[in-house]
């Protein structure tokens, strides 16, 4: 069975202007592989600043004009240029956020929700803006809040109906955890485990090593724009995961020891 | 709500009362004599008698506190005074003059604002582009140029070279007021509001642009595109209303310098509005009428204010705590 996303070697690098005309390449991401098949949840595990983020925006088509891109982004098979990506994000390809900053400030809930359901291109966006948050315990009354009126459970639910609202097969879900409590970080992850047991491929994009462990298939290491290893959450067991840095990683985890790198 | 319109409506009656204190100040140390500013041409052949005649009437000798105070109490019973340059009353003045500035003011604030938030929103969308650069200098060079220079400018070009435009007044001159049509007031209109927009329209291109362009990196729309939303639609579901808010608080605020432009520009143009009539009162000592003025202006920039924090509260409702303060 072909793998619903596989990333091969994908490179992105922008072009800046640095005093008057110089220019400069920065390059960000340099050979990022990973793959994940429907049903599989894959943590992409990174400090900040890997790049891990970015890749989010490469597969969604949403790199600036002034980006290069190397490698490749296959969906079902298929090679997706850029056209091709940017008409599956929000249809098959769906970005799944947390934070109440991805909703807009001043605009109330429910008309974003219809907001979402138009561009899934669903035929009574109204309708189909209701159902979803009613699904999601959410009544007509928080259809007509702001953003800053809603709970953070209740932000989390409204970005959860948006990103859902037309069946994607591939979630990306970005940083879904940070400053979150503990009880609130459980929910959060039981709940992509249940979309990717669903038949869905989940891409949880996160730098919390330990709670990608708790749920996840497979575990994809990057760090400075590469991917450096792969790894299964039973490789963390006994002894800890053989690659240095995936090993640096873990032990500085704080039931670990809060351990510094070796070659540190 | 009723206290709280009750503090506003407070406030406002300490802010008039220190603005027809400082006014008063100004004008009764003023250097003009009234006298000769009222006299005019004329003020050789007065004599003494006549000057000390006039003096008494008006009680120029008077102490200032006790000219302030009769000026007050008048005031208190809505007697605002009789204008000495127009030989009518205060009222009747102000009224008269500002409705012939009100079309002006008006239309010279929608032009400013909407072209204003219009080519925020291109320039801020286009970041970095040719359009934002060509607006954003335009914005920079109207926000440099001083208004009575850019009348002075519109007027030698389109009023005299290309004879488009009439170079002075709101009618036709030598036309009965009963034959002048409103094409005619607006064609006498179009120059002095376009000199007045020129005022207003640059910190408003320039404020909608930075609001466009750190709405435009946020992550409520790197989340819309990341749905598909792109281009116009992304633009107007996701930016507009964003950026309007502080473009609204902004316009609304201005109506101080619209009205301080109108002073300049209303000259420039022999424009018979408030903006003219400040100057004539300002430099015939007429005080009743300049403080008459002065009221009326604060009253209106403190409304315009007023509306701008509940509109602003309204298009943003992060900014509505439902107080009126």
């Amino acid at each position: 069975m072909t793998a619903l996303l596989e990333i091969d070697a994908l490179g992105v690098s922008f072009d800046q202007y640095d005093r008057g005309l110089r220019r400069r390449t920065v390059v960000a991401l340099s050979g990022m592989d990973l793959t994940a098949h429907r049903g599989e949840l894959v943590a992409l595990v990174g400090a900040s600043g890997a790049g891990k983020t970015l890749l989010a925006h490469a597969v969604l088509g949403m790199l600036p004009p002034n980006a290069t891109e190397t490698g490749e982004i296959r969906f079902d098979g298929r090679p997706l240029d850029v056209p091709a990506r940017r008409a599956l994000a929000g249809r098959e390809v769906a970005l799944l956020p947390q934070s109440v900053t991805f909703l807009d400030p001043v605009v109330p809930v429910g008309r974003q929700v219809r907001r979402s359901a138009e561009l899934a291109g669903l035929p009574d966006p109204r309708g189909a803006a209701t159902a979803a948050l009613a699904t999601r315990g959410l009544g007509p009354e928080v259809a007509r809040m702001h953003p800053h009126q809603l709970s953070g459970g209740m932000v989390r639910r409204v970005l959860a109906a948006m990103a859902m609202m037309a069946d994607p097969s591939l979630v990306l879900a970005d940083e879904p955890t940070p400053g979150l409590p503990e009880e609130a970080v459980r929910a959060v992850l039981a709940d992509l485990r249940r979309t990717a047991d669903e038949g869905r491929a989940v891409v949880l994009i996160t730098h919390e090593l330990s709670g990608a462990l708790e749920v996840a298939d497979r575990l994809v290491i990057c760090r400075g724009g590469r991917t450096v290893d792969e790894a299964r959450p039973a490789d963390f067991r006994g002894g800890g995961p053989s690659h240095p840095y995936t090993r640096a990683l873990w032990r500085a985890l704080p039931a670990n020891g809060f351990g510094l790198p070796e070659d540190a | 709500m009723l206290t709280a319109l009750a503090k506003r409506l407070g406030r406002l009656a300490l802010l008039l009362a220190a603005v027809a204190v400082a006014s008063f100040a100004l004008m009764v140390n003023s250097p003009v004599d009234p006298v000769a500013a009222y006299v005019g041409g004329d003020v050789a052949a007065l004599g003494p008698q006549q000057r000390a005649l006039i003096v008494e009437r008006w009680g120029l000798d008077d102490p200032a506190p006790q000219r302030f105070l009769t000026w007050l109490g008048n005031l208190v019973r809505g007697d605002f005074g009789h204008s000495l340059t127009f030989n009518r009353p205060v009222l009747e003045v102000i009224g008269d003059k500002f409705l012939t500035s009100l079309a002006l003011m008006a239309l010279a604030w929608l032009l400013s604002g909407l072209l204003g938030f219009a080519l925020g929103v291109v320039a801020g969308v286009r970041q970095g582009r040719a359009a934002d650069r060509v607006i954003t200098w335009w914005a920079y060079t109207l926000a440099s140029a001083p208004t009575f220079w850019v009348g002075l400018l519109l007027l030698y070009v389109f009023a005299v070279s290309l004879n488009w435009a009439p170079v002075c007044c709101a009618v036709p001159i030598g036309v009965p007021a009963a034959e002048v049509g409103p094409l005619d007031r607006l064609h006498h209109l179009a120059l002095p509001a376009i000199t007045l927009s020129v005022v207003g329209v640059a910190p408003v291109v320039l404020h909608t642009r930075q609001a466009v362009v750190a709405t435009m990196a946020s992550d409520h729309v790197a989340f819309a595109r990341a749905q598909g939303d792109r281009g116009l639609g992304l633009v107007l579901h996701r930016v507009v209303r964003n950026a309007a808010a502080p473009a609204l608080l902004l316009q609304f605020g201005s109506l101080g310098e619209l009205f301080g432009g109108s002073v300049l520009a209303e000259q420039v143009f022999s424009y018979p509005g408030l903006g003219a009539a400040t100057t004539t009162a300002a430099l015939g000592q007429d005080v009743p009428l300049l403080l008459g003025i002065a009221l009326f202006t604060t009253v209106l920039v403190y409304a315009g204010n007023a509306i701008g924090d509940r509109v602003h509260a309204v298009v943003d409702p992060r900014a509505d705590h439902r107080r009126w303060r």
